[in-house]
């Protein structure tokens, strides 16, 4: 199985031919003046490669099979992780996990989307697209959280909810605007990462947030890029070029300057490249964005987080 | 020379002499294919007569069968919505909305406003599904919630007409964004104790379905409209397999309880009337 993509190829070559060399030395055999400078072949051709994205090499990142998911977050940031189940009415979505854990000590809730690694857990997480009930679990355990008065922080990497016969029969639409509804009007302060694929109103239904923070190499959209593409252009196919038309990457969103507060620089590379200093450095902007919304009371948070999508617009007017 | 010659020609197509008739004077029922004197259907508020079909009607014919006459009064009509993505597919955003606002003579796909109904004082958005699909993009989304905060500061019901594709796709981010502002409004509202209906008319799908258009207090649905969260299209090609008939219809969701009642076309103001005035305990 491949586990990188096109444009990561030439990279992931020349480290195979590095590793190579450190196994071939001996005492004997210095290979180090070699591998040395392989190394700064190899960082120089990273840069290169990585500066010079286009935004569907930044999806395909976003989507990329070893890239890091809720459950890998979940176990460098937090400690006392405890996942529950359910929805109470119909049953457990596998593809949004919900639960609580200490954030350096602080009791939370934590709520995201998951995807699978191999093929039986992709298909058991329905490939992280939530039913209703999906929706329905979070929405319960935030309503919880106002009820213990502990912070959310949920992690946001879906292609949509799930498009279904039986999740439209259980209400897909309503369990999503719900969602909006009650997020928005929530007492506790709210802190949404987006980490891989911000999937339309799959996404937004638990990213009502106090702050909202993209990863360096997320997506965030109101329609997959091949979505948008079957609808416009009638070709599936045309995905890339899509993803130019609807600017989806985390430094489009950042531009437009009031959706998202801030992006998370990602390792070298990509997340998937050091998990570890990923989910360090997303640690530390939730510490941040945490401490400050702590200030804040109740009714201030529901006003803050009111006042924050109410100024989301582009438009003019005319007398 | 040949012994045997044709003396006549050949038989020539006769011209085609179809009967010319003045466009629109007969409409073909898109659900029972009976072809029925226009005027008829417009008379019968744009229902068919023979099958009951809901036909799509403006913002503003929907305006004259609910309101009071002479009650309305729109508010935020001249906002327009932007290009500030540079978005472009077969044609550049910006000329597309040029264009659409000259097709139609609106300037976005939803009309606000208050009104009366019966006498009783409302703020109402209503869908034009003729302006780009009544997507909502900035300018929807910004109008819906301008009519949600009218509504909480005269303290007067709020009712929305849906008839939406969903999110406009030119705006991206923008147009999701709307979904949760419009649904952050909606909170308001509920905490304040006002009423909010959303009728929901043919088609509403998407992202307005996905937001304001299911959080009403109460959902009323035009019969037979379609109504769900994905296309049926995108399920198809989703599951690849054929949609039970009646999918996504008006019927169906009440059968599965997303919607409290089916109400036709004729009986719509009466019906909004007695509720708002029980609600209202007017």
């Amino acid at each position: 199985m491949q586990f990188y993509l096109d444009f990561e190829k030439p990279i992931v070559e020349l480290e195979q031919k590095i590793r190579e060399l450190r196994e071939f030395s001996t005492e004997n055999v210095d290979f180090s003046s070699d591998i040395k400078k392989l190394e700064k072949k190899a960082s120089k051709l990273r840069d290169d490669i990585f500066s010079n994205l286009n935004r569907w090499q930044r999806t395909q990142l976003a989507r990329h099979m070893i890239r890091p998911y809720t459950l890998d977050y979940i176990q460098h940031i937090f400690t006392d992780w405890f996942e529950v189940h359910g929805d109470r009415n119909f049953r457990d979505d596998p593809a949004l996990i919900c639960g609580f854990a200490r954030l350096d000590g602080d009791p939370c809730v934590v709520i995201g989307h998951q995807k699978g690694r191999d093929t039986k857990e992709k298909v058991y997480r329905n490939f992280g697209m939530p039913n209703p009930e999906g929706y329905r679990k979070a929405l319960r355990v935030m309503q919880m959280a106002e009820q213990f008065g502990l912070p959310v922080f949920t992690f946001v990497d879906t292609p949509g909810a799930f498009p279904g016969i039986g999740a439209e029969e259980r209400g897909q639409a309503e369990a999503i605007a719900r969602n909006l509804r009650e997020m928005a009007a929530l007492s506790v302060p709210v802190i949404v990462t987006i980490t891989g694929e911000g999937g339309s109103g799959g996404a937004l239904a638990i990213a009502v947030g106090n702050k909202v923070q993209m990863m360096e190499y997320s997506v965030y959209s109101v329609i997959s890029p091949e979505g948008c593409a079957a609808i416009l252009w009638n070709d599936g196919t045309k995905g890339p070029v899509a993803a130019e038309a609807l600017k989806l990457t985390a430094s489009d969103i950042n531009k437009l300057g009031n959706v998202i507060d801030n992006v998370i620089p990602e390792p070298t590379g990509g997340a998937h490249n050091n998990p570890a200093e990923a989910a360090a450095l997303v640690k530390k902007a939730l510490k941040a964005h945490l401490d400050e919304l702590k200030q804040l009371s109740g009714e201030e948070l529901v006003e803050q987080r009111y006042q924050k999508f109410r100024a989301m617009t582009q438009m003019t007017e005319a007398e | 020379m040949a012994w045997f010659r044709k003396k006549k020609a050949g038989i020539a197509p006769v011209e085609q002499k179809q009967v010319q008739m003045p466009e629109g004077v007969w409409t073909k029922c898109k659900n029972c294919d009976e072809i029925i004197y226009a005027k008829e259907i417009e008379r019968n508020l744009n229902v068919c007569p023979k099958c009951d079909y809901h036909f799509r009607i403006s913002a503003r014919e929907r305006i004259a069968l609910i309101l009071d006459e002479g009650s309305f009064v729109e508010m935020d009509s001249g906002i327009q919505s932007i290009d500030f993505l540079d978005f472009k597919d077969s044609k550049k955003y910006k000329e597309r909305i040029k264009a659409t606002i000259k097709k139609t003579g609106m300037n976005d796909a939803v009309v606000c406003g208050e009104g009366t109904i019966n006498e009783l004082p409302v703020a109402v958005a209503v869908f034009d599904f003729s302006f780009m699909g009544g997507s909502m993009g900035s300018v929807v989304g910004e109008k819906i919630t301008r009519a949600i905060e009218k509504g909480l500061e005269a303290r007067a019901p709020v009712i929305v007409f849906s008839s939406s594709g969903g999110a406009r796709m030119q705006e991206s981010i923008m147009s999701l964004m709307q979904m949760a502002k419009t649904s952050a409004a909606l909170a308001k509202l509920k905490k304040n104790g006002i009423p909010f209906i959303s009728v929901l008319t043919d088609p509403t799908t998407g992202g307005v379905t996905a937001s304001f258009a299911m959080l009403g207090d109460l959902n009323i649905a035009e019969p037979r409209a379609l109504i769900g969260f994905a296309g049926p299209r995108v399920i198809e090609q989703t599951i690849r397999q054929k949609l039970p008939e009646g999918f996504q219809r008006s019927e169906y969701l009440l059968e599965h309880g997303m919607v409290d009642m089916i109400v036709r076309r004729q009986e719509m103001k009466e019906r909004l009337s007695q509720v708002l005035r029980i609600f209202t305990k007017s």
